[in-house]
């Protein structure tokens, strides 16, 4: 081979390493949160998987680690506002381990596995997607250990089977799309017709039945369209599935597109004026809205999977304003949702901590967060489906705007609905729920 | 008509991405005999060398208009960097091994590209909308599309013909298939055949990095992108047959249309098409619709 050939291609190589590297990347890591430091006392160790690698990472799993990271720096320090301002978890310095959810199920479930019974930590918090959790969750009933799922939201994992040791600390699926079905009637009252496009698995396959059911109980008149898309999660190109979509005769779009997937979904129907004709309503676009800025359409219904993010940034709390601060301060951009619902979790787990005393056991732990009801950043949670074990919060939707004044998205029209209107009763499963009437819902 | 114009162009569209794709793939395995894994990374350093200068020159102030030449030079140094040094730096000492061994390094190389995608860009996704929104939308079949999009065709047209004039029309096109048809003759022959096996492992990577780099501005551009490319490209080549840039275009056309009719009519079968048409050609045709005919030895 040619030496100046060579030579001119080991330069390349050099130049374009050193500009990548010297150049800023647009990661929310570029102030860390300090590492939570044991110096003294009790110690316990909680292990928070989530996506660190993949499409979902960006969008979902780094600021979920950012939100958990933080809350725990927090609480081992005595930072957190009243109530929460005692230090460490039941006097405990946690430290944390950090896991990459990604890899599928089977892996999940060897780490699980490996975390619990070689590393023996003393609970596990996190979890985004339903897959993972739906795998685990007897995985974690069979060890006996305390853990609480962060983000995921498949209601089949408290529907399907009494669970002892697992919790979920924000509510399901259900109440995403039983109050998006809600807000369109409130909203769009004359919607004649709605499909949708979901990644086709557990979490897009229950997220569009429980629409679907919905919008059949509290709108009758409206049709579903006979072509809902379901291509493979992360397939990234959704030309067709865009054009079928634009000849139905539908007039509002449905999606619980997220990660990755939601932002090329989003970029891919803007161009081609999807948003334009039709209102999308995306279940979990609250993620996009400070990533995407001007990218992300007007007038598009957006959810955060509950009362966090874009949503509840007005809401002035003491523990809300200081989740905000803090978070803008640590990594320079607000919380989204899954920052929230991480540092939620991790709340709850130090709430258990609190009242299951000196060293408890998972049971311990298990008995102190069954059931009960505290006072989150932005909202109140109510662990009271699956026999105290899942939550249930308020759920809310908001149309999207871009503020050009402080060239920002903001939510405009913004309505909460409280648990108790979204959410099936305890006992009750959320399709058997919806498909009888909602009954006992008060809105 | 408005329906069928609808597929036509969603399996054009998508045919033309598959094609650019899997012509890389199925060039370096028809010369070099190699089932590149790693051609997935080429497809993934494009799209993310593409994002990262089209934001950056943005950034600066830079016209949108620049994002096509950027797109096409990530494409060039992308496949000529990554191309040529995995090519002299691994493969060349494997070319005696069994081919088994080398779809396995070829695999390892994949793992570590994937690696130093996330050392290098970190882990939040990459926007390129510019060049997309440069061009405008317009109105065909009842439905808005993208120009960007329809652009692909053509990006995919003008590989198809560039690809059939150098290997027809070129006397680089005659050595190549020499080497294809007969290694060892084209040896003897006088053909300086580790040359030709860079330079076509650098022009196949060129291909994979084309495919990432045009798509970039369509799509956010996060780790793990590469994965799902490979898959789809693998099939085409086992559609078209391995080795084939005629097979690559029809296994690519085959898979676009039928895939495209599946998500207007039946989208509940939309991920079963794709493998069913290279499960039903397997079976009648194991070597592929084109393969490449193989020479008796006596």
């Amino acid at each position: 081979m040619n030496k100046g050939l060579v030579a001119v291609l080991a330069a390349l190589v050099v130049g374009a390493v050193a500009f990548m590297l010297t150049s800023e990347k647009p990661s929310e890591e570029k102030k860390e949160a300090t590492a939570p430091v044991a110096d003294e006392g009790e110690q316990i160790t909680i292990a928070v998987p989530s996506f660190l690698t993949g499409g979902a990472a960006g969008p979902f799993g780094i600021p979920a680690m950012n939100g958990a990271k933080m809350v725990v720096d927090a609480i081992n320090k005595g930072k957190l506002p009243a109530p929460y301002n005692t230090k460490g978890f039941g006097g405990a310095t946690a430290s944390l381990i950090e896991l990459d959810e990604g890899g599928g199920a089977t892996k999940q479930v060897a780490e699980y596995r490996n975390l619990v019974e070689k590393r023996n930590v003393d609970a596990v918090v996190g979890y985004i997607s339903s897959g993972n959790c739906q795998a685990l969750a007897p995985i974690a009933e069979e060890l006996k250990q305390f853990t609480i799922f962060a983000t995921c939201g498949t209601p089949r994992i408290f529907e399907e089977a009494p669970r002892q040791y697992v919790f979920r600390t924000m509510s399901h699926a259900t109440a995403d799309n039983t109050a998006a079905a809600m807000y369109v009637k409130e909203n769009f009252p004359g919607m004649k017709g709605y499909t949708g496009i979901q990644q086709n698995y557990a979490w897009g396959q229950d997220s569009w039945r429980d629409f679907d059911l919905t919008l059949k109980q509290i709108m009758p008149n409206s049709k579903a369209s006979d072509n809902v898309q379901f291509p493979k999660i992360f397939a990234g190109q959704y030309g067709s599935e865009i054009s079928a979509m634009s000849l139905d005769s539908a007039d509002l779009v449905h999606s619980s597109f997220w990660g990755g997937d939601l932002e090329a979904f989003i970029f891919q129907g803007a161009a081609r004026g999807l948003f334009a004709k039709k209102t999308g309503v995306l279940t979990v676009g609250g993620t996009a809205a400070y990533r995407l800025g001007k990218k992300l359409p007007n007038g598009i219904v957006l959810g955060a999977r509950g009362p966090y993010g874009i949503l509840v940034r007005d809401r002035d709390s003491v523990l809300n304003q200081w989740f905000i601060n803090t978070y803008k301060n640590l990594y320079g951009t607000y919380p989204s949702g899954p920052a929230y619902q991480y540092g939620q979790a991790i709340l709850a787990a130090k709430i258990a901590y609190d009242k299951a005393g000196s060293d408890p056991s998972s049971e311990q732990l298990a008995g102190a967060l069954r059931g009960i009801t505290f006072e989150s950043f932005s909202t109140k949670v109510e662990m009271s489906l699956g026999g105290g074990h899942q939550a249930v919060t308020e759920n809310g939707y908001g149309i999207t705007k871009y503020d050009e004044v402080n060239g920002e998205n903001i939510v405009t029209d913004v309505k909460f609905y409280p648990a108790s209107c979204i959410m099936p009763p305890d006992g009750v499963g959320s399709v058997e729920w919806i498909k009888g009437g909602m009954k006992g819902a008060k809105c | 008509m408005d329906t069928f114009l609808t597929i036509l162009l969603d399996g054009l569209q998508f045919s033309s991405y598959l094609f650019i794709v899997s012509a890389g793939l199925t060039i370096i395995f028809g010369v070099m005999k190699i089932l590149n894994v790693a051609h997935g990374s080429f497809y993934a350093w494009g799209a993310y060398t593409a994002a990262f200068f089209i934001g950056k020159f943005s950034d600066m102030g830079m016209p949108d208009a620049l994002g096509f030449l950027i797109i096409i030079a990530a494409a060039v140094v992308v496949g000529v960097v990554l191309g040529f040094i995995i090519e002299q730096g691994i493969l060349k000492y494997m070319y005696q091994r069994d081919e088994v061994l080398i779809v396995l390094a070829t695999f390892g190389l994949f793992l570590v590209l994937e690696d130093i995608i996330l050392i290098a860009f970190g882990t939040d996704p990459y926007f390129a909308y510019q060049p997309m929104a440069l061009l405008a939308a317009v109105e065909i079949g009842g439905i808005t599309r993208d120009v960007y999009g329809l652009t692909l065709i053509g990006v995919a047209t003008l590989v198809a013909i560039g690809c059939w004039w150098l290997l027809n029309k070129t006397k680089w096109g005659t050595i190549l298939k020499a080497v294809i048809f007969d290694r060892e003759m084209g040896i003897s022959m006088g053909i300086n055949v580790p040359l030709v096996y860079t330079l076509t492992f650098i022009g196949g990577a060129i291909l994979g990095g084309l495919g990432g780099a045009y798509i970039a501005p369509t799509i956010s551009v996060a780790p793990g992108l590469g994965t799902e490319v490979i898959v789809l490209s693998f099939a085409v080549v086992v559609v078209g047959g391995m080795g084939s840039i005629a097979g690559a275009a029809i296994g690519s056309l085959i898979i676009g249309l039928l895939r495209a009719v599946a998500v207007h009519e039946l989208p509940q079968v939309e991920l079963f098409v794709v493998f069913a048409v290279m499960a039903v050609v397997l079976v009648f045709r194991p070597e592929g619709l084109f393969a490449p005919a193989k020479p008796r030895k006596i």
